[in-house]
């Protein structure tokens, strides 16, 4: 707590945070849905709960297996995600993208509520494997109009920030409670995604 | 101590009365100064993210490198988009390539994350074919010459700033987490990268 208070590095990422939060539309150029395409990517992620319990359980995961599955599952996860909305962009098609996408909660949620430890390169590929799945997902389900690199960034930096919250939570792990109730959360986003399972299913 | 501090402001108000008096007119609409254009440089730069993005993007991987390949990025860049812009002003028109954007973005974020060992040569010509291009870019749309060539010494000079912060930024970096701050920042420009090239691939 108090190395975080003195610490001027983290002080000004903090404020840098808090700056670009409460950053307005800049409205600076003239060409139409640039600003839109950032604020649309950055929503999508967020705008479904399935998407967002498995980019959360990432970042539970990498806190729960420390460094340096900490971050390199969150590096992986973002990358083949975008390779993954690429082949959507491009019309590739993917068959069961609805039940990968909830594959990929119960087992995420399952590996963080059983603590299990794979060796870092098979967590990795795991990770990545259901990525092809979200990214797919939201490619085919981009707006058209839009300002592709303004919504590409929108939309990996709003992953990159679920998995932040993840880690975020996950930092929890240190202390005995905090696993317990790392574990609980684990067990809900599983819960989560039977129900979307269920959904897709039914 | 409270009491000397105290009759000091007499002092501080008499002085900010002085200065308030000897005001000049603000010259905020730039007309009168002929310094628009180089603002108008400066802004574009800062709110083009095609341009921005991997300016960015080469600094940190610079910094990452050490003080030494800071510095080299930090003067072939914009030198180098400096004579792109010089060489795109005379040209007619050139759109930009949806495919050579993304892939600037997959190279220089892929290489970032890679926390690529490049050497100080390749880092150089990196630095040097980037400004170049983009310079062109960034010249051909700037119209008239006179306006276009003050934009372009505004628009290099927002380059030579970005790159001097981000590279000094990383540079002076010791713990490890940050660092790898900096290589995850370079993934989700590389991601970027690949959606933009979906994207291009879909819009074709």
């Amino acid at each position: 707590m108090n190395t975080t208070r003195h610490n001027p590095l983290l002080r000004a990422m903090a404020l840098a945070v808090f700056v670009f939060l409460c950053a307005q539309t800049a409205l600076a150029h003239p060409q139409k849905g640039e600003a839109v395409g950032f604020l649309t990517g950055f929503r999508h992620p967020i705008s479904g709960l399935d998407h967002v319990l498995a980019m959360v359980a990432v970042g539970l995961w990498g806190a729960q297996l420390g460094s340096p599955a900490i971050w390199v599952l969150p590096v992986a996860f973002p990358m083949v995600m975008a390779f993954g909305g690429m082949l959507g962009l491009m019309g590739v098609p993917l068959p069961g993208v609805e039940y990968g996408i909830a594959l990929s909660a119960i087992l995420l949620g399952a590996a963080v509520m059983f603590e299990i430890r794979p060796p870092l390169g098979f967590a990795a590929a795991l990770v990545g494997f259901f990525a092809i799945f979200h990214g797919h997902a939201h490619g085919t389900e981009l707006p058209t109009g839009q300002s592709a690199l303004l919504y590409s960034m929108g939309f990996v930096i709003a992953t990159g920030c679920l998995h932040a919250l993840g880690i975020g939570i996950g930092t929890v792990h240190r202390w005995d409670w905090g696993k317990r109730a790392l574990r609980a959360a684990g067990a809900l986003v599983a819960v989560g995604g039977a129900f979307f399972l269920w959904k897709a299913i039914a | 101590m409270n009491y000397e501090r105290n009759s000091r402001l007499p002092l501080y108000a008499f002085v900010a009365f002085a200065f308030m008096m000897y005001v000049v007119p603000a010259q905020a609409h730039l007309n009168s100064t002929g310094m628009g254009s180089l603002y108008d440089g400066l802004m574009h730069f800062l709110l083009s993210p095609e341009d921005f993005v991997p300016v960015l993007a080469l600094a940190l991987l610079a910094g990452l490198r050490g003080a030494n390949y800071g510095r080299r990025a930090l003067f072939t860049l914009p030198v180098a988009w400096f004579l792109g812009g010089l060489a795109g002003l005379s040209a007619v028109t050139a759109a930009p390539h949806p495919f050579i954007a993304a892939a600037w973005f997959l190279l220089l974020g892929g290489l970032l994350a890679a926390d690529a060992k490049l050497s100080m040569r390749l880092t150089t010509a990196l630095a040097a074919l980037l400004g170049l291009y983009h310079g062109y870019l960034n010249g051909t749309g700037m119209g008239q010459f006179g306006t276009a060539a003050v934009a372009l010494l505004g628009l290099v000079f927002a380059v030579f700033v970005l790159v001097a912060f981000a590279a000094a930024f990383v540079v002076q970096l010791r713990v490890q987490w940050a660092r790898i701050a900096v290589r995850v920042a370079g993934s989700w420009i590389a991601a970027s990268g690949l959606l933009m090239l979906g994207w291009a691939v879909r819009t074709r």
